[in-house]
């Protein structure tokens, strides 16, 4: 048995009430929408708040809307309701596909759109029970001094293991947060930061309302996951691209994404001179191989870094083609 | 009521119920320690293995991970609450026909899990079960038997809802 650290629980009905919680119990408050990640992280004792805020009964956070080119996903929809919803998936199938992967269904019942994006970093020796990490002298992310991932041990690795977060980032997503204080919005693709500690850009007192995926016709976008088993498993690398088409077909614009690597997701750089018009076999071996140039998966999970290494550009491979077929919502294949 | 609990009130397989419970539990605690419906697994505990599925207002939820507060107001059924009076839900029936439960601990959420399938889907293909039981870990009898016995319930409920 594991047992849940003390605490206060709290449901308020309205997002002002809850960003009130917030500001009253400071540092001591946590904010919890499913709750997937952050429950099983508190029986391990990485996070013992003594006041939990949750939002699941806030109705601002909720819905999906179709507004004008724009998808607009409430943070506490569930990841099953996303990736089962006729908007998302005619308008941005690569996320449907990204949700319906997370985990297994019990998870996508409760897990939130929202959380996904806030959702912690993971490592070998961080993700543990409290008796296993005081054997090793617990480490950089939680309670120690040294990070065991890498040689020099001085700055935290953990991985970034959401699977929205990279179809988002392709398609060009924006947060919207609330605080107190008042409102700001913040692209996906500037959201993550580069400290495993803590890899996003919200600041106390915020909560992350409403995600917004502005949808374009000619926008394709193909979504991989690698995993040990096809459910309930984190990513070992999640992998997506986008790419725009002209009405000939020709692309116009490729980008992609890697991430499961260090704390943030990798915006792939270099590509722009590689592709001219076509997508044929060669331009993706060429896409794939800069892509692996640039992805150095690290020892901060249970599987072999050189066989994740070697993934990168098989993936980023797949992904490409994937795209060549895919309709103008996009599609996703898992390994 | 000691410090740190709290009343929670919601239904569980049909009846309403009003629990005391440490404000920190999660909903097995409550099934299990507070209403003694022990038919509810706690398994690995920290929502990987599936054991402790329930339904709650009908979709399959991890009670090991579900603040029991989140309960509130809402239909919870258990594995208790699956059969029809004395008669054991088909799929109970058919789990012991085809031998797909070898030491148990994961049938009852098995059960549940498959209970939600057959409510939404009535004639599931072999690959939408696998999907539907994909978070629910057996280390015993291989999955094969189960997958059976859920499309003999499946084809049985059809024949006489």
């Amino acid at each position: 048995m594991l047992r849940l650290p003390r605490y206060e629980y709290h449901r308020p009905r309205r997002l002002d009430d809850a960003l009130q919680l917030l500001d009253r119990h400071g540092d001591e408050a946590r904010v919890v929408a499913g709750g997937t990640d952050l429950i099983p992280n508190m029986k391990h004792r990485l996070f013992e708040p003594g006041h939990l805020v949750a939002l699941s009964a806030v109705e601002e956070l909720q819905g999906i809307r179709w507004d004008d080119g724009v998808l607009d996903v409430g943070a506490a929809v569930t990841l099953d309701a996303l990736s089962r919803n006729p908007e998302v998936r005619r308008h941005a199938s690569a996320l449907a596909d990204a949700a319906r992967h997370v985990a297994g269904p019990q998870i996508r019942n409760r897990a939130t759109l929202g959380g996904n994006v806030c959702l912690d970093t993971r490592c070998t020796y961080y993700n543990q029970t409290e008796f296993w990490r005081t054997a090793l002298g617990f480490c950089l992310k939680k309670d120690g001094d040294t990070c065991h991932v890498t040689r020099v041990g001085r700055k935290c690795v953990a991985a970034h293991s959401a699977d929205t977060p990279p179809v988002l980032m392709v398609l060009d997503a924006e947060v919207e947060l609330r605080s107190s204080k008042g409102s700001r919005a913040v692209p996906v693709r500037e959201w993550f930061v580069a400290d495993g500690i803590h890899n996003t850009r919200l600041e106390a007192g915020e909560i992350l309302t409403r995600i917004r995926i502005p949808i374009h016709p000619a926008t394709r976008c193909s979504y991989r996951k690698l995993r040990q088993r096809q459910a309930v498993d984190f990513p070992l690398l999640t992998v997506a691209v986008g790419a725009d088409f002209a009405s000939d077909g020709r692309v116009s614009e490729i980008r992609g994404v890697v991430t499961g690597l260090g704390s943030r997701p990798r915006w792939l750089t270099g590509w722009d001179d590689l592709v001219d018009g076509s997508l044929d076999d060669d331009v993706v071996d060429a896409l794939a191989q800069r892509a692996g140039a640039q992805c150095r998966p690290l020892e901060n999970m249970i599987v072999d870094p050189e066989w994740r290494r070697a993934m990168v550009p098989v993936e980023v491979g797949r992904a490409l083609r994937t795209l060549r077929s895919a309709g103008p919502a996009g599609a996703s294949l898992e390994a | 009521m000691s410090p740190g609990s709290r009343i929670v009130r919601f239904r569980v397989n049909g009846d309403p119920v009003e629990v005391g419970v440490p404000e920190h539990h999660t909903l097995v605690e409550a099934l299990r320690y507070a209403l003694g419906l022990t038919g509810t697994k706690q398994g690995c505990d920290k929502g990987d293995c599936g054991a402790c599925t329930v339904l709650v207002d009908g979709r399959p939820t991890l009670s090991c991970i579900l603040p029991v507060h989140e309960a509130e107001d809402r239909d919870v059924i258990t594995v208790e609450g699956l059969a029809r009076g004395v008669e054991p839900h088909p799929l109970q029936d058919e789990f012991d026909r085809h031998g797909a439960a070898q030491c148990g601990f994961c049938t009852p959420g098995i059960l549940c899990s498959a209970a939600a399938l057959l409510d939404e889907s009535p004639a599931p293909t072999r690959e939408e079960i696998r999907e539907a039981l994909s978070g629910n870990l057996c280390r015993c009898t291989g999955y094969t038997k189960i997958f059976v016995a859920v499309e003999a319930a499946a084809a049985r409920l059809r024949s006489a809802p």
